[in-house]
């Protein structure tokens, strides 16, 4: 088997017992690669075209998924229950959205070639030291990892450490992202208050109302959902992986064998706020605002739920999670709106009651059924017969 | 402070300690407990409900930080400066009470986690079994029974079975000490007789120390028994000595 793995290279072997895994990619690797085409070449009124709108929609999607993979990795496996991820996906969102703010340039309602509108309205003179950088798309791209990263490094390390775990790392987690809202939602935290970061002009010198800018923003999405998932997998299948699977499932017995528990908690935790990051870079410049509702707890509460109706602790069912929810979401707040949260909650009791395992375990649990169901008809032709 | 100092220094021990004492609210678990236990050496804990048997492995394996008190570890490391998974990786392994296994995941790679070394985020992230590892494996498979059942998830065996898959874990971990919390709880005769049977060839590698209740499994063991009562010993000998003490008898029939 070793020789074998060896030949089939890297990236075989970590798709190797992962089906589900393999097809999700392809639909995704193909997605990313025809939609934009489709979207760019094809005449609009081709059956096949989609529209800009639709594009930009399923970008979002791509970016959701993401972001479900990210809690996946640490609620799944490491059964670590963030209900503060949306920090992170909005702070890597803020980062992406300063870069976008600065590309502004004098293009703004008062002219300013250096300070964005808020500033300027806010009788700001000078650029603080913390917007500095963020005109080098470089930097701001550096900062939408570091950003996240660290604060999930530090808040991870003092609460694992001191051992919180459970339901109240789950309300350390949500008060974490509120006193972020809070924060943000100020005036004076030079990010826009209320309003946030908005009225983007171009990314990297291209017109973010082109269709090509938003094709070119989709397809990065989809790579990155793509990567993302890869980097994930690479981390659940090695012995890392299960590690945090001991962890998840018998946190003493991990810290026995002499694993430190605290450090791989840690350790997820980073990787998984970064890839929420990413996630909140790309989704930044596809929907044309960040504000400081991205911080709202509901909205981490949502992503648990995604990851919950897909199915927990597969990754991929995350991403059909994600993309599930979503679409019903788009759907039904468009058609009854009032209805949503209603509906939302009830999936998710639902899920909790009779889909334990999601919307993939669904498809397992009935090959289970049916397998029983021909193994208890066998066994009653086999009494028939001796009968 | 029944062990001298002089002791300690002339006697190589696995496991030395002395005064420990961890009181919790006011109760003392562990009252000025002293214990001595002598490379390759079996010893069989005894003793009733509260006695502080379990805080006493809580204490070696650095779940609980004593009050006062020394604990020794291989005449060089003081345990009581170190945290579980440092204690783990000096090399003492600990079986719980109530078999804890990984359930989600298979027999084998139960093992391997187990396997000494390995223990930093890098080395798990980029580990490959090796091939020493590999019949090392196969070894204790082997040695615990499980074999055909390797690639079957831990959370599928039967009681007695997760026992064993935990004794294998322990023997992975190579350590010097091993404490292991009734590991006769759940199983059937036969099973008792034959793990009985594993820790006296275990004995001659690795020192143990094995709290139980089950009298014949203790007999069957045929070693050093020590009687802890409100947190410290209240004898020690052969089983037929500490049986006949009057002491032991108040204590186990009630007073």
């Amino acid at each position: 088997m070793t020789n074998q793995t060896v030949k089939l290279g890297p990236l075989a072997t970590l798709l190797m017992n992962d089906k589900a895994g393999r097809y999700l990619l392809s639909v995704l690797l193909a997605m990313s690669i025809v939609i934009p085409l489709s979207n760019l070449l094809l005449p609009e009124g081709s059956f096949f075209h989609v529209s800009t709108y639709a594009m930009t929609l399923l970008g979002k999607y791509l970016c959701y998924a993401l972001l479900a993979v990210a809690v996946d990795l640490i609620w799944g496996y490491c059964g670590i229950l963030s209900l503060g991820h949306g920090a992170f996906f909005a702070l890597g969102g803020y980062a992406m959205g300063m870069y976008l703010m600065r590309q502004i340039g004098d293009r703004g309602v008062y002219s300013n070639p250096e300070l964005p509108d808020f500033m300027v309205f806010l009788n700001w003179t000078e650029l603080p030291w913390y917007w500095q950088g963020f005109d080098q798309f470089w930097f701001a791209m550096l900062m939408v990892l570091v950003v996240p990263g660290v604060l999930a490094f530090v808040f991870g390390a003092l609460a694992f450490r001191s051992r919180v775990t459970g339901v109240y790392l789950s309300i350390i987690t949500q008060a974490l992202t509120y006193a972020l809202l809070l924060a943000f939602f100020r005036n004076d935290m030079g990010f826009g208050g209320n309003n946030g970061l908005t009225d983007f002009k171009d990314i990297l010198g291209y017109d973010l109302q082109q269709d090509t800018t938003r094709a070119a923003l989709f397809f990065a999405s989809g790579i990155a959902l793509i990567l993302g998932y890869l980097i994930s997998r690479f981390i659940v299948t090695s012995k890392l992986g299960r590690v945090l699977v001991a962890i998840r499932d018998s946190e003493s017995r991990a810290r026995f064998l002499g694993y430190r528990v605290e450090h791989y908690k840690l350790f997820v935790f980073v990787v998984s706020a970064m890839l929420a990051g990413i996630a909140g870079a790309l989704y930044v410049p596809q929907v044309g605002i960040i504000n400081p509702g991205e911080f709202a707890p509901i909205n981490s509460i949502e992503m648990i739920i995604w990851v919950a109706v897909g199915g927990r602790g597969t990754l991929f069912g995350a991403v059909i999670g994600a993309i599930l929810v979503n679409y019903a979401k788009t759907y039904f707040t468009g058609a009854f709106a009032e209805l949503w949260l209603f509906l939302l909650g009830g999936l998710f009791v639902l899920t909790t009651l009779y889909l334990p395992k999601g919307v993939v375990g669904l498809w397992a649990q009935l090959k289970d059924k049916h397998a029983q169901n021909k193994q208890q008809a066998a066994m009653k032709e086999v009494e028939g017969d001796q009968a | 402070m029944s062990i001298s100092k002089q002791h300690h220094i002339d006697n190589p021990s696995v496991l030395y300690m002395d005064g420990v004492s961890v009181s919790f609210d006011g109760f003392k678990a562990l009252n000025s407990l002293s214990m001595f236990i002598a490379p390759g050496e079996m010893r069989a804990i005894i003793g009733p409900n509260g006695a502080g048997k379990t805080t006493m492995m809580d204490v070696i394996t650095g779940k609980t930080r004593p009050d006062s008190g020394t604990i020794v570890f291989n005449n060089q490391h003081d345990l009581t400066r170190y945290d579980e998974a440092d204690v783990a990786n000096l090399g003492v392994g600990r079986k719980f009470q109530k078999p804890s296994v990984i359930e989600s995941l298979t027999v084998f790679e139960n093992l391997e986690m187990s396997l000494k070394g390995g223990r930093s985020i890098w080395q798990a992230l980029v580990h490959r079994l090796s091939g020493a590892q590999k019949e090392k494996l196969d070894e204790i498979l082997e040695l615990v029974n499980l074999s055909d059942r390797t690639h079957h998830l831990a959370g599928d065996l039967s009681h007695g079975q997760k026992q064993w898959l935990e004794i294998g874990m322990l023997l992975g971990q190579e350590p010097q000490l091993l404490l292991i919390d009734e590991p006769a709880a759940g199983m059937t005769d036969e099973e008792t007789m034959k793990t009985a049977e594993l820790f006296k060839t275990l004995a001659k590698k690795h020192s143990l120390m094995v709290v139980e209740h089950d009298m014949d499994f203790i007999e069957a063991l045929d070693c050093k028994v020590t009687v802890l009562h409100e947190g410290h010993v209240l004898a020690e000998g052969s089983l037929a000595t500490v049986k006949a003490n009057p002491q032991v008898i108040e204590v186990y029939l009630g007073r």
